[in-house]
């Protein structure tokens, strides 16, 4: 007789859940300045542990310390922090205005901020971001209008994508800002094939490729990791663990099992873990990897740690599934004090002056707004004649049949 | 007898099948602790504990492709796909493998799963959380199609559902969770606590999968249509005085080929009527169909209302989508016209 036991189904459980205390003790958070800074063209195969551990730069007393940390210029400091404060106000306002019924939704990046503005301040014009809808910041950190960015989430006359889409889903080719899906990890891919081609035109652009913590588990973000590594095409992987999908926890992505960094290994793909709320990391990483895209090293993937502080959009509320003061407990802090306190402490910056950043991008985005509102919200203003444009390049007789018959 | 909506009812089938039935394994995105971004699996896992009711992998092809590995072994998975506009990576597992494990393997091997997933606009989701895409799993061979319209037929066709030995999948029309919606898009939300199909009863009952139902009787025009579209219908009614007969035909495959008949042959007049574009639709078959069985009994051509053949825009939803403007415009033309 075999001495089997009867097998167990295993389903992953995240460390908390309401009315429990948050629970962060299994984050290990390596001391900043201890991860090693390899040269650009290293062999993959040598940096196996930047996958496990985490680049962090700014130290709990606000000092920058270790190779990662850079002579940054001050007006990228400066630029970086105020993009994150002025995200913060748009998001705040975009919320408002979901409430009052203005738009039929939003998505708050809030916590995340530094993610998304520091990489685009290390970006160049030509290349190209393939975001998901928490990208918020790569608009906001470069001088597309506010306003532009109003009336599309109020879907309204001069809506630049004409009504046709959800809100918050951009495009702005002009602005690096790839037309954002709704489908989760479709577009992970996509950026592959834009670096691709850029390899196959011989051009320097780059591509960055975005995705969440949960949606690494769709086929196209390992279809993405394949051919990355097959083609080792100028891209940067950008994976924003956040620690939720909606109301699944990391793990039930496989994060128990492996870093998200990690799943780069089995591709050969070298993989950084870095510290997502800490500015100064964010943009040496983001050089790093973007660095070694143009010089023609080839791909590589980065897991920005962080967290979701906001609901997930505004149809959910995350005390129906995890601690209700978690966020709070959250052990990496908060990306803009955090940047804050280290330009106070260089002398560049003051508790006065941040509150007169906070005033003056609240002012400006209610400004925007205004101006956005005055052209219509909830959709009033869009042409129902623009429903049948841009299906197809030149419209097909059945299409103007049935516009025809519409009436517009 | 309890008063449900559509979440509701839908729970129960679940609860009920799940105390019935060891085999029934309830799994998607969000269905495990949380209960569902809807809220139809909302207590199931606390009830039934995490090894019958669990969170995926947001990965819809392996949501699928694990459930048919399941279903061949023995159980039967209910599985939630969040929006039917997220089905497309499970294309593949439906189509090539659900629909074909039993022909291509003599019935060694069968798919007996649910692939349950809320369909249909109206809810301002643009083209990501609105779609209609009926038509993509009629086409296929080997698995049955179904849409449900309200909270009694929810319930007792999701049992059926779990209960039948071919793969099933079972949309519901979001727009419809909370109360029927007659594309006044203007006028307040009506609840399912007024409308006799929210009288759910308790315990097991089934509402077999292949029969439609005649929802209002009427001699001068067939309406055949289904989810959402028939509250639209039955305003257009109300609102032309056009005495139609509305049919809810509630399974697309296998499909009720006689009561339709009977219908369109004492009325002489068909609409087909969806939310999901026109072309390739489910109604180009319905009416051919119709058009094979019923020729001579006919006075006007079929008409076909439904949605443009566009994605679902947001802005303009109340301009794609067929409320009963449209509709009744088409019927009053059908009616003149002879
Ligand atoms: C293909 C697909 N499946 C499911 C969804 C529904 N959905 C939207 S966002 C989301 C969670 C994504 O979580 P994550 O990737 O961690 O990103 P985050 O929201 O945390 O930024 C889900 C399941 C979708 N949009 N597309
Ligand atoms: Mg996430």
């Amino acid at each position: 007789m075999a001495d089997y036991k009867p097998l167990q189904f295993h389903v992953p459980e995240p460390t908390g859940r309401p009315g429990d205390e948050p629970d962060f003790t299994g984050i290990e958070i390596p001391a900043a300045g201890s991860a090693p800074r390899p040269p650009i063209d290293v062999d993959p195969s040598e940096i196996k542990e930047l996958a496990r551990t985490m680049i962090r730069v700014l130290n709990t007393d606000g000092v920058a310390v270790g190779p990662w940390a850079e002579d940054i210029p001050e007006d990228v400091l400066m630029h970086g922090l105020r993009s994150m404060i002025r995200t913060r106000a748009f998001d705040e306002r975009m919320m408002t205005l979901q409430r009052q019924g203005k738009t039929s939704f939003y998505m708050k990046c809030t916590g995340e901020e530094a993610i998304a503005i520091a990489f685009q301040q290390a970006l160049s014009k030509g290349d190209m971001h393939f975001p998901t809808y928490r990208q918020q910041g790569i608009l906001l950190a470069q001088d597309y209008p506010l306003v532009d960015m109003i009336n599309q989430i109020l879907s309204n006359a001069k809506d630049p994508l004409k009504g046709r889409q959800l809100p918050i889903l951009y495009s702005v080719r002009d602005y690096g800002f790839f037309t954002v899906s709704g489908n989760l990890g479709t577009q992970f891919v996509q950026a592959v094939g834009w670096a691709m081609a850029s390899a196959i035109k011989g051009d320097t652009n780059i591509a960055a490729a975005w995705i969440g913590d949960g949606s690494t588990a769709e086929s196209d973000f390992h279809a993405a990791l394949v051919n990355a590594s097959v083609y080792q095409p100028p891209v940067v992987l950008n994976v924003v663990n956040n620690q939720w999908a909606i109301s699944s926890f990391q793990g039930i992505a496989g994060g128990n099992s492996a870093t998200f960094a990690e799943r780069a290994h089995g591709y050969g793909i070298p993989a950084l873990r870095v510290d997502g709320n800490d500015y100064l990391a964010v943009y040496a990483v983001s050089r790093w990897a973007i660095e070694r895209a143009r010089r023609g090293y080839g791909p590589t993937l980065i897991e920005w740690v962080t967290y979701r502080v906001a609901p997930h959009s505004t149809s959910d509320d995350p005390s129906k599934y995890r601690p209700r003061e978690e966020s709070n407990a959250w052990p990496l802090g908060d990306p803009i004090l955090r940047l804050k306190n280290y330009l106070i402490g260089r002398g560049h910056w003051s508790d006065e002056r941040q509150t007169q950043a906070e005033t003056e991008f609240d002012e400006e985005v209610r400004t925007a707004t205004k101006e956005a509102e005055s052209h219509g919200t909830m959709g009033s203003g869009s042409s129902p004649k623009e429903m049948f444009e841009c299906v197809f390049k030149e419209m097909p007789p059945h299409l103007r049949e049935q516009r025809q018959k519409m009436g517009v | 007898m309890p008063q449900m909506n559509m979440i509701d009812a839908i729970r129960d089938a679940m609860d009920v099948k799940m105390a019935e039935d060891d085999n029934v394994v309830v799994f998607g995105e969000d269905v495990g602790y949380f209960g569902g971004v809807f809220r139809c699996t909302h207590g199931l896992q606390e009830k039934y504990g995490t090894s019958r009711v669990f969170d995926s992998p947001i990965n819809e092809s392996g949501i699928v492709g694990t459930a048919i590995g399941m279903a061949a072994y023995g159980l039967r998975p209910c599985v939630e796909i969040q929006f039917a506009d997220y089905i497309y990576p499970a294309y593949d597992q439906i189509v090539s493998e659900a629909a074909r494990l039993r022909y291509r393997s003599a019935a060694e091997f069968t798919a007996p799963l649910v692939v349950r997933t809320p369909c249909g606009g109206g809810i301002f989701g643009g083209q990501t959380h609105s779609q209609s895409p009926e038509s993509l799993f009629t086409h296929i061979s080997g698995v049955k199609t179904v849409i449900v319209s309200n909270p009694y037929d929810a319930k007792g066709l999701l049992i059926s559902a779990i209960e039948d030995d071919d793969p099933v999948i079972f949309f519901e029309p979001k727009r419809l969770y909370n109360g029927p919606f007659d594309g006044h898009h203007d006028r307040p939300a009506k609840n399912w606590s007024t409308h006799p199909m929210g009288d759910v009863p308790e315990g097991r009952y089934t509402v077999p999968i292949g029969k439609a139902s005649v929802v209002s009787e009427g001699a001068d025009v067939t309406i055949l249509t289904y989810g959402t579209m028939v509250y639209v219908a039955e305003a257009a009614k109300e609102e032309t005085g056009v005495d139609a007969e509305i049919i809810d035909l509630r399974s697309l495959l296998p499909l009720d080929i006689d009561t339709i008949v009977a219908s369109v042959k004492k009325t002489g007049r068909c609409m087909v009527l969806h939310e999901a574009t026109l072309t390739s639709g489910f109604g180009a078959e319905l009416a051919a169909q119709v058009q094979e069985r019923c020729f001579y009994h006919l006075e006007v051509p079929i008409e076909r209302v439904t949605g443009w053949d566009t994605p679902y825009p947001h802005a303009q939803e109340w301009d794609y989508f067929p409320g009963p403007a449209r509709v009744g415009a088409a019927l009053k033309s059908m009616m003149e016209a002879v």
